[in-house]
């Protein structure tokens, strides 16, 4: 089960390294998060805290979008192409079960990911530390940020491959997987901000909206990285709600979401007949 | 090495199998079986159920009533899936991948070890371009590599979808002499096609699937024999006396100067004996049995009203 695991993901992540994905997606990220490390050097002085701390704020800003934006885009194609071309008919006659193809894609990806990440804010970090220091805390920080990003990558590939296991074409799967983005990206908060409003500082700000800001991944996310260090919370100025629920909520979503999604992907998987 | 799991010696045994989508019945109580090292042809045209009937063989899909087991096992379970080998009708592999890398995959899921794979591209003529990407192949080539996968790991069954369609006349020959060392090996092959005359005589079966109904199985001469077709009798007046052989033989004249004549094959004899007898009147019999288009046609056309 294992070879056959890995006989799919070296493979994948092969097909990763053609496609330029990996590069890509690391080139995304270093420009990015270098951006934003320098950008933020302005305000560091006014907050007193050390540059690296404002550059994981800035960069947890940005992850909550990229993340999710570019693991979509890595999984989307992953059933549906490969049922348009024809290749997972094949591949299915083999003694591989569907399990085994979707965690050695999603390892493959994930490490693509994970590899992107580390790189991007990696980079920035270093520049960060170098040009204006950092502490034990800010370096805490940024190591959660690495890691939190790659849960919170790993949510939505698992997403992705949902989504394009139940789209009846790779278009179709893109589409959706847009639409997936904007839901729990945009929307989803949105909608939450529009409830808060309406309810004026009630019984569902206090008790219902911290939790369902910690049921989307996105948001988990956001709370954990901004709960964990007090300088990061400062600067994104999200505190209340991660005041409002126990320290375990939010990690335990982010943790519970890529296995949930898998499960979930592996679902919709069954029911193709390629 | 034959196997007891299953009654009858049949390595593939498909039972009253019938598969629909939605409303449509795609596969009606087919029934099917293939005897180790047997070849047999499917033959139907587009849309008769030769794809589907595979799918269900391979686990893909999974059939509304019916049974199949191969080499005694049930379609997807990993013993079936050892057992049996597939090439898809258009086969698409990544195009990023170089046909090496690409068969050593299946050779890893297939369990088998990496030192199969440069043999089985060199079987295939493939030893060439096995480290080019398959995106800069053609497609006789692709159609090559599906069969390289075939060849892996020796399978009883093996289904083959359209094999020689895109390849060329030389391709086609080198296609039918791997088929008949697989099932020299004891391999039995299925073969699909909508031309009779690509399969014909490289096969050991024909059974055609009509409307999801399979609606002929059996050799090539009983089904000839079975079909009834009458065989073409074509006479060349001498001199242009085409009028006056028209009048002793019958039949329809063709121009000024020939007799066409139909007649079953029981009667042939005796029409060839009647027809030699006219003597100088004939200058020239030309016969032409039933062509493997018409016996095609017989049993595969839908009734025209």
């Amino acid at each position: 089960m294992i070879t056959r695991i890995f006989a799919v993901a070296s493979t994948e992540l092969r097909i990763a390294r053609r496609n330029l994905w990996v590069l890509t997606a690391s080139l995304i990220m270093l420009l990015f998060a270098l951006a934003l490390t320098f950008a933020g050097a302005a305000p560091t002085g006014a907050l007193g805290v050390d540059l690296l701390t404002v550059s994981v704020a800035s960069m947890t800003t940005l992850s909550v979008y990229l993340a999710p934006l570019l693991a979509l885009m890595m999984a989307f194609d992953a059933i549906a192409g490969d049922v348009e071309r024809g290749g997972l008919a094949l591949m299915l006659t083999y003694p591989v079960s569907r399990g085994e193809v979707l965690l050695g894609k999603f390892l493959a990806h994930l490490g693509t990911l994970a590899f992107a990440m580390t790189l991007g804010f990696g980079t920035a970090g270093a520049a960060a530390v170098l040009t204006g220091g950092a502490g034990v805390e800010s370096l805490i920080a940024l190591a959660r940020l690495m890691g939190t990003s790659v849960l919170l990558g790993g949510a939505f590939l698992a997403l992705g491959y949902m989504v394009s296991a139940l789209a009846k074409s790779a278009t179709a799967a893109a589409g959706l997987s847009a639409g997936l983005w904007l839901v729990f990206v945009v929307l989803y908060d949105l909608s939450l901000l529009g409830a808060i409003v309406f309810d004026d500082g009630g019984f569902f700000t206090r008790s219902v909206f911290p939790w369902l800001l910690a049921l989307n991944p996105a948001d988990a996310f956001r709370l954990w990285n901004v709960a964990g260090a007090e300088g990061v919370a400062l600067a994104t100025g999200m505190t209340g709600a991660a005041d409002a629920l126990p320290a375990w909520v939010a990690p335990a979503s982010l943790i519970l979401w890529p296995p949930l999604a898998l499960v979930l992907a592996r679902g919709a998987f069954g029911r193709i007949e390629p | 090495m034959t196997d007891n799991t299953s009654r009858g010696g049949a390595v593939l045994k498909v039972e009253t199998l019938c598969k629909s989508h939605g409303a449509a019945e795609v596969l009606r109580n087919v029934s099917l079986e293939l005897q180790p090292g047997e070849r047999v042809a499917l033959l139907g045209h587009n849309g008769a159920g030769k794809t589907t009937l595979m799918k269900q063989i391979l686990g893909l899909s999974t059939p509304n009533a019916g049974k199949i087991t191969i080499a005694g096992s049930l379609p997807g379970s990993d013993a079936a899936r050892k057992a049996v080998a597939y090439l898809p009708e258009a086969v698409a592999f990544h195009r990023a991948l170089s046909g090496q890398e690409q068969l050593s995959l299946f050779a890893r899921l297939a369990g088998e070890p990496q030192s199969v794979v440069a043999p089985l591209l060199e079987r295939v003529g493939l030893a060439d371009a096995a480290g080019r990407r398959i995106g800069t192949w053609s497609k006789g080539m692709r159609q090559r590599l599906g069969l390289a996968q075939v060849l892996l790991g020796r399978p009883r069954v093996a289904l083959l979808d359209e094999p020689a369609s895109g390849l060329d006349p030389i391709s086609r020959h080198e296609l039918y002499a791997i088929i008949g060392e697989m099932a020299a090996q004891g391999t039995a092959l299925l073969i699909s096609s909508h031309a009779l005359t690509e399969v014909e005589a490289r096969t050991d079966r024909i059974a055609i699937l009509r409307r999801g109904e399979l609606v002929a199985n059996d050799t090539l001469a009983h089904l000839t024999q079975r079909a009834g077709l009458p065989i073409r009798l074509k006479l060349t007046a001498r001199d242009n006396e085409a009028a006056e052989l028209h009048a002793q033989v019958g039949g329809q004249r063709v121009n000024g100067a020939s007799v066409e004549l139909f007649c079953q094959p029981n009667e042939k004899m005796n029409r060839l004996a009647r027809i030699a007898a006219l003597g100088d009147l004939v200058a020239d019999v030309e016969m032409a049995p039933p062509s493997l288009e018409d016996l095609y046609r017989q049993f595969s056309g839908e009734e025209h009203p």
